[in-house]
């Protein structure tokens, strides 16, 4: 790294001088903001008349409300310092939660620091989301000048660009339609071409590649490089280590609002890697524990476990033999469930997705389930390599999203005979088996 | 293998030194114009947006700009003009509400978009920076379009009952700058208030629905016949710009000087509180909305 301390009163040649530094940098909240922070008048009149003062400083501001000490607080982010030169792409990592979305809103200036500094060197834009701000009654070509406006471009810029825009986003023959008329895809898509053509010399990335078709994926990623190969200082956030070890040199590990490492990306995702599996391989944390979760619910998954067919719960799955995945789920309410669609996402302990499981892609559907139980997927002649892969869960209710949970558990498969030879692939050589004959 | 450090390639050299300094917040901080007049474009498209989906799916369209204070001065002038006998300073009734009707539906309108455009973009505040004034002036921007077809009507009007458009019309122009004031001072308050208070929403209807009955609107302020009485009177904003209009167009009375006067004073400070209190309250707007 370059020690920029000097630099960083003045503006020097670009190439060498500090793009972003921040020191001290802490965020704390109150838990349950949202539910305590659009409190009634009534609840407020009520405060007001047992403690006036504290009722005034409430109504001047919330920062200072939460300062206050008599509900209980939590450091979403505590003591962060780094610093990043011109021209490097730097990835965030760490688990849900751990505070890389909260030190994504204050360089973004969504929201502001409780202590400490950021300085930041040049013009900066930020993508927290695809297609901010959309309005479903407007037409693609009128969400193309709004949303490139709220990203902070001029009109000018947007008007040399909205071809390539529009190419982009491959929704040529809809450009006048209403953009409630588009599929879910499409709106991404035009969301991604808007934001993949903002040109800031710092651009702030939080997981937008996680969306869209493969194809579509592939072709932002593709975008990402070319703006990081332009020189541009890049910092992305992200779950996908494979994303962030193609398009990073650094990266930064933060973990319960702290930063754990900050080095070569190679190193920081293999320590990360490293450390999530034995987390997950401890046993400690259950799944229905797990509070780093998305979705709206109501299902959530409460159990993983992994057997040998006809073998017993707990047993590692076997190289080459059939092999089970049993979850266990709960609904919050006490109906039976209909149409779920649920995604397993296997990952190697080097961070690259291996596959896919998912009822949806093998076309079984869960019409009627009970509100409790445990479904099964069968895999057969397992065709991994002996390891620890991670698995992600996701189920989804339809359109929405009803739990996520990244990291929900660790799958250890270990060496078995696949191909009836005895005979072995070694991991280093591979990372999936494939069945295949030969003949002359 | 990509190693640590700076990628010696060159960034475009016309980059700016631009140098942004994110602190923790304290106390007063210092309202930013520039920088709202940099984001004018986003202020622009934004009021073009309200513009376009108010009127999408419905029937009459930009009519109901002109419907609303319309109808409102049919039933004023049954009920106040006919039945009541409501004094309308000499001027026919009809265009002596209509001509306070346009103003005011405008600043009514203007309070009840402003102090919601915060928590109606609450997504937009939590996930991209721009000037949070934005979005209340752009609301309020957006109904300044429906208010300049009501006053195309009432010239109709006007033509309509003979009365003379005279040079001094033109004092329209700064009269309805006093309501703009006014109507964003009362926005910024609320709008600010709306994010923590979601009380706000259903308080805005009555406060103008009261507001309007405590402004001369279904009557002329000349009820108040001491002087002094009614220039304080004019503490209510809007009471100098409607009495305002009705001079410049009607030719009622004589002028309304230290009315307006008494107006624009209050109107700024309202403006001035709310700019500061907005500002205020504007670094915690992400994390409570």
């Amino acid at each position: 790294m370059i020690d920029t301390r000097e630099e960083v009163s003045g503006w020097c040649h670009p190439m060498t001088t500090t793009a972003i530094k921040a020191a001290g940098l802490g965020k704390r909240y109150r838990i349950g903001v949202s539910r305590a922070s659009n409190k009634t008048l009534r609840e407020s009149i009520v405060d007001a008349a047992t403690f006036p003062v504290r009722h005034l400083r409430a109504l001047s501001s919330s920062t200072r409300r939460a300062t206050r000490l008599d509900s209980s607080h939590i450091w979403a982010l505590r003591d962060l310092a780094f610093e990043i030169p011109h021209g490097q792409v730097v990835g965030v990592i760490g688990r849900n939660g751990a505070g890389k979305s909260t030190l994504l809103k204050i360089l973004a200036r969504i929201t502001q620091p409780t202590a400490g500094m950021v300085d930041i060197y040049g013009r900066i834009g930020a993508l927290l989301e695809v297609g901010t701000g959309f309005h479903s009654e407007l037409t693609g070509r009128e969400n193309i000048y709004l949303n490139g406006a709220i990203l902070g471009m001029t009109r000018k810029e947007i008007q040399r660009k909205f071809d390539e825009i529009v190419a982009f986003s491959e929704i040529e023959e809809f450009i006048d339609t209403p953009v409630k008329h588009y599929s879910s895809g499409m709106s991404l898509r035009l969301g991604f071409a808007v934001a993949a053509h903002l040109e800031p010399e710092i651009l702030i990335i939080d997981e937008v590649l996680a969306v869209g078709d493969a194809a579509f994926q592939q072709k932002c990623i593709g975008k990402m490089s070319d703006v990081s190969e332009q020189g541009r200082t890049v910092l992305f956030v992200s779950h996908n280590m494979a994303a962030v070890r193609g398009l990073c040199s650094r990266a930064l590990w933060i973990d319960k609002g702290a930063l754990v490492q900050d080095g070569a990306v190679d190193d920081v995702v293999d320590t990360y890697m490293r450390q999530t599996l034995a987390t997950l391989g401890d046993g400690q944390t259950k799944l229905s524990d797990r509070v780093d979760r998305k979705g709206a619910g109501p299902v959530r998954f409460t159990t993983f476990a992994t057997r040998l067919v006809g073998g017993q719960k707990e047993d590692p799955l076997r190289v080459g033999e059939d092999a089970q995945i049993i979850l266990g789920y709960e609904s919050e309410n006490e109906q039976s469930i209909g149409e779920m669609i649920v995604f397993v996402h296997l990952i190697d302990s080097f961070g690259n997705g291996i596959t896919m499981l998912s009822n949806h892609l093998e076309g079984t559907r869960f019409s009627r389930l009970p509100p409790k139980g445990e479904i099964t997927c069968t895999i057969p002649r397992l065709p991994l390599l002996p390891g620890e892969y991670i698995v992600n869960l996701t189920c989804r209710m339809g359109q929405t999203l009803s739990d996520k949970v990244s990291e929900a558990a660790m799958m250890r498969v270990v060496e078995g005979d696949y191909f009836g030879t005895g005979r072995q692939l070694a991991s280093k050589q591979a990372v999936i088996l494939l069945d295949h004959k030969w003949t002359s | 293998m990509t190693s640590l450090g700076a990628r010696e390639l060159p960034i475009e050299p016309e980059s700016s030194p631009v140098h942004l300094q994110i602190r923790p917040s304290h106390g007063w901080a210092r309202i930013d114009l520039g920088e709202l007049w940099r984001y004018r474009e986003l202020i622009y498209f934004l009021t073009v947006r309200d513009i376009t989906v108010r009127y999408k799916q419905t029937i009459l369209g930009a009519l109901w700009a002109i419907i609303q204070p319309l109808l409102t001065m049919i039933v004023f002038s049954l009920f106040f003009g006919r039945l009541a006998g409501v004094s309308s300073d000499g001027a026919p009734y009809p265009l002596f509400s209509f001509t306070a009707l346009v103003p005011w539906t405008f600043f009514a309108n203007s309070i009840t978009a402003g102090s919601n455009s915060l928590v109606q973009s609450a997504n937009l505040l939590k996930k991209v920076y721009f000037p949070r004034l934005a979005l209340p002036l752009s609301a309020i921007l957006g109904v300044l379009v429906d208010f300049v077809l009501a006053f195309g009507v009432l010239l109709l009007i006007m033509i309509g009952y003979g009365v003379p458009i005279t040079l001094q019309a033109l004092w329209v122009i700064p009269l309805s700058i006093l309501a703009l004031v006014a109507a964003l001072g009362v926005s910024l308050w609320l709008a600010a208030m709306n994010v923590q208070y979601r009380d706000v929403r259903y308080a805005v209807p009555f406060l103008t629905q009261l507001w309007m009955f405590l402004t001369p609107v279904a009557y002329p302020s000349s009820l108040i016949e001491n002087e002094t009485l009614r220039s304080l009177y004019a503490i209510n904003p809007m009471v100098g710009v409607i009495e305002g209009f009705r001079w410049a167009l009607l030719d009622t009375g004589t002028a309304p000087g230290p009315m307006i006067l008494v107006s624009t004073v209050v109107a700024l400070l309202i403006l001035l509180g709310g700019l500061f209190y907005f500002r205020r309250m504007e670094d915690s707007f992400a994390d409570v909305v």
